[in-house]
């Protein structure tokens, strides 16, 4: 008898290993001309596998506080055997993370899997894509350059401006009422520690329910399936589908690591507090379109401080999209268009102020 | 003809009456008699109140009686009476004492800025301006030429004519007037060269209000020409290494003996050029052959320095244009970016050390610059190294990765052509 199976044997023999992926043997997955947009979940959760592995790397020479912080980067960056390559793969990985969560939030709006029963799977996921931003916005302080300082100072100048609780979630954020060292400490903090914890029992919460509900079949497909039950095809999961997850995992490895090579992660120049703010501070990318809007929102709106109007806006939106499938049953026909319509209008003005925020002075 | 001597009879005593009714009736409203009489003048007694209000002295509270004395609560002529103290327009002659009444008392300053010198009019009487008025040339500069009148700002301010930026532009009014200075026998292209001067440049174009402008070398109120022997004071005053280097250079003693100004020999006065390492070359700004004849040991030596300014300038270019290709490719230079201000430094340094005009002290600067600017042009190629590197473990990568990824390919065909009989696709 071989070693693996005698090993499978004694686990068999304790956990009863045939009854443990007797799920995953019979799970399977629909077939149809949409189920590419499928892959954006299993990506999206790699790229989170790699921000982990690679983060892990990082905190082995990284030095949280304002004297150290750029130094430790500098010093990962030419002087750790491949610490470049690793540093690089974090930030790129990052940003390629939250663009396939965006991608996959925007197919699962497009195809309606939001849809009764997997209410709770949309806002588990809608509560991951925040908190993926939430990384985003901290790590983006941790290297102490001066674009990141200001962008930090400015971010949470904003946070500043939420009504009532806002002085206080700005001083909270900050450790003070400045961007200092104890501002990086705390956002570090955050990154390494309350950020991946949350988001670690979420992501289980999260495939716990993709495991439970299975996969959502786009609604014009499920009708036509219904109609000729003999069109309808499955694929099994283990191992068809997760062969093909791990091709598109593959591909993202090598887009990473191409990226990493090309165009390695700026490091920047270190901050200096008392310096004056360069000009062309801006926030990443998946805030632009947040930080365009308000910049261009007129200092009072009525008798309101413009920035307070905007602020409130995208709470609202923002709280609206949460609740986006408890809104599908309550509209038919011309309300369900009306939503397919918000998610386009989205889109699009996402897009559009993203890129006005990179072309605008 | 009888009519008209009438009318002008009416007007000789009927203006001065609307003029003191005008002055009456403003007074009586609780105003300035001085102002409300003088703002309704034409020039050049016109003073307006709007005017006198940007006068710094006016801004500290001061009065035109404070000036001129008389009693401006009174209405009328009054108002302008000996019995008042009314001292009234000083002549052009009597300026200077005029403002140094206040000005030179170090008491009474006090009280308005301390910090401001009073010792002006004692410098303004030992300048050319002060020694030729006292001589009775009233065409000369007296304060107000440069300070203005009525509408006087501090130096410090931007606007006024005597801050920095606005100095040379004060002085050539009457230095670059070729009419008016005529009977001096002095040239008048000081501020054209003056404008074309890296001096100039520093001061408008860099807003360095620390250059040199005229006052600077001639001294303000105690302005006159720097003398032969003073030139080099002069200069060392910011360009300290530099005439440290000189005193140390044998030029110092020829140049002394031979009666020559210093700094100027070579540079030039007011259109002062940025040097450049080509006044030490065979160059159109060779400066050297002025004296020096080709061949000799002096123009040996210099061709020599010229040569190791020549090779550390180069290195440094070469090294920061690796450094910048390595920069682009996205590699972290910044160490070796950051050293190459030290061979910059090195650079600068050789070419003040220039001023000893000794081989072997240039080029210990050179040898300097050279040793870390080489070490620089390493970091660089070695950044395009690691580029290199890093880019076949890309290729190397990505053929893996295909490879895998045909792997991947052909066992989902296999398992899915031969399912088992618990695998494959499934409707």
């Amino acid at each position: 008898m071989s070693l693996v199976a005698r090993a499978r044997d004694w686990f068999d023999e304790r956990f009863h290993w045939a009854e443990l992926v007797a799920p995953l043997e019979k799970k399977t997955v629909p077939v149809h001309k949409l189920s590419p947009w499928y892959f954006l979940g299993g990506i999206t959760l790699f790229l989170f596998g790699i921000q982990v592995c690679t983060g892990i790397l990082l905190l082995l020479y990284y030095r949280p506080g304002a004297n150290e912080a750029f130094e430790s980067v500098q010093y990962i960056m030419t002087r750790v055997q491949f610490g470049w390559l690793v540093r690089s793969i974090h930030s790129w990985a990052a940003n390629l993370m939250i663009l396939t969560a965006f991608a996959h939030m925007f197919s699962v709006v497009f195809l309606r899997a939001y849809r009764k029963p997997r209410e709770l799977t949309w806002v588990s996921g809608m509560v991951l894509l925040f908190l993926a931003m939430g990384f985003g916005f901290s790590g983006y302080l941790l290297p102490w350059n001066t674009l990141a300082f200001f962008a930090t100072k400015v971010g949470t100048e904003i946070t500043g401006q939420v009504p009532v609780v806002g002085h206080s979630l700005m001083v909270f954020l900050r450790g003070g009422e400045d961007v200092t060292g104890a501002t990086l400490t705390r956002f570090f903090g955050f990154h390494v520690a309350v950020l991946p914890g949350i988001t670690t029992l979420l992501v289980l919460v999260h495939l716990a329910l993709v495991q439970y509900f299975g996969m959502s079949v786009p609604p014009g497909v499920e009708e036509r399936w219904k109609a000729s039950p003999g069109e309808s095809r499955q694929m099994k999961f283990f191992p068809n589908f997760f062969l093909r997850e791990l091709m598109a995992w593959y591909i993202a490895l090598g887009v990473l690591g191409a990226l990493a090579a090309i165009l390695p992660w700026d490091l920047g120049v270190k901050a200096d507090p008392f310096a004056p703010a360069p000009a062309g501070i801006r926030p990443e990318w998946y805030f632009m379109f947040m930080f365009q809007t308000l910049k261009m929102i007129p200092a009072k709106v009525w008798f309101v401080d413009g920035e307070v109007v905007g602020i409130l806006v995208f709470g609202a939106a923002a709280v609206i999209w949460l609740l986006l499938p408890f809104f599908d049953p309550l509209s038919r026909g011309r309300g369900r268009r009306f939503i397919l319509g918000a998610g386009i209008f989205a889109l699009a003005y996402m897009l559009a102020m993203t890129v006005y925020g990179y072309l605008a002075k | 003809m009888a009519t008209w001597r009438n009318k002008r009879r009416v007007l000789a005593l009927g203006a001065p009456l609307l003029l003191l009714l005008t002055c009456r009736a403003a007074w009586a409203q609780g105003q300035s008699s001085c102002l409300d009489c003088h703002g309704s003048l034409d020039p050049p007694l016109q003073v307006t109140a709007e005017q006198f209000a940007k006068d710094i002295h006016a801004q500290k509270g001061l009065t035109c009686a404070d000036c001129h004395g008389g009693d401006p609560a009174k209405a009328d002529m009054d108002a302008m009476s000996k019995k008042a103290g009314f001292r009234g327009k000083p002549d052009r002659k009597q300026i200077p004492e005029f403002c140094g009444r206040c000005h030179s008392d170090a008491a009474f300053m006090r009280r308005y800025n301390p910090s401001l010198r009073t010792d002006q009019l004692a410098q303004y009487k030992t300048s050319v301006h002060g020694q030729r008025l006292a001589h009775g040339d009233t065409k000369v500069a007296v304060c107000i030429d440069c300070h203005g009148v009525h509408g006087l700002r501090p130096a410090s301010d931007t606007r006024s004519k005597v801050n920095p930026l606005n100095i040379a532009q004060t002085c050539s009014r009457c230095h670059s007037d070729a009419e008016y200075m005529k009977a001096y026998g002095i040239p008048t292209d000081q501020f054209s060269k003056y404008s074309a001067s890296v001096h100039h440049d520093a001061m408008t174009d860099r807003g360095d209000l620390s250059a040199p402008t005229c006052t600077t070398c001639h001294g303000n109120h105690g302005a006159a020409p720097p003398g032969v022997g003073s030139v080099k004071n002069v200069c060392s005053t910011c360009h300290v290494f530099q005439s440290q280097m000189f005193d140390k250079s044998t030029h110092k003693a020829a140049f002394d003996k031979a009666g020559l100004p210093g700094c100027v020999v070579c540079h030039s006065n007011h259109g002062v050029k940025h040097p450049s390492d080509g006044m030490l070359s065979t160059g159109p700004q060779f400066v050297c052959s002025r004296c020096h004849q080709p061949g000799d040991r002096c123009d040996r030596a210099t061709a020599a320095i010229f040569g190791d300014l020549t090779r550390l300038d180069g290195a440094i270019k070469n090294a920061d244009g690796v450094l910048s290709v390595a920069e682009s490719s996205g590699m972290e230079v910044s160490e070796a970016r950051l050293a190459q201000d030290q061979a910059r430094d090195s650079l600068t340094k050789a070419r003040v050390t220039i001023h000893s005009f000794r081989k072997e002290l240039v080029d210990q600067d050179v040898q300097a610059g050279l040793t870390v600017a080489a070490k620089d042009l390493q970091a660089g190629n070695e950044a395009l190294r690691e580029r290199n590197y890093r880019r076949v473990g890309l290729g190397i990568s990505v053929i893996a990765i295909l490879i895998v990824l045909l792997g991947l390919r052909a066992y989902i065909r296999i398992i899915e052509q031969n399912p088992p009989t618990s695998a494959g696709t499934a409707s």
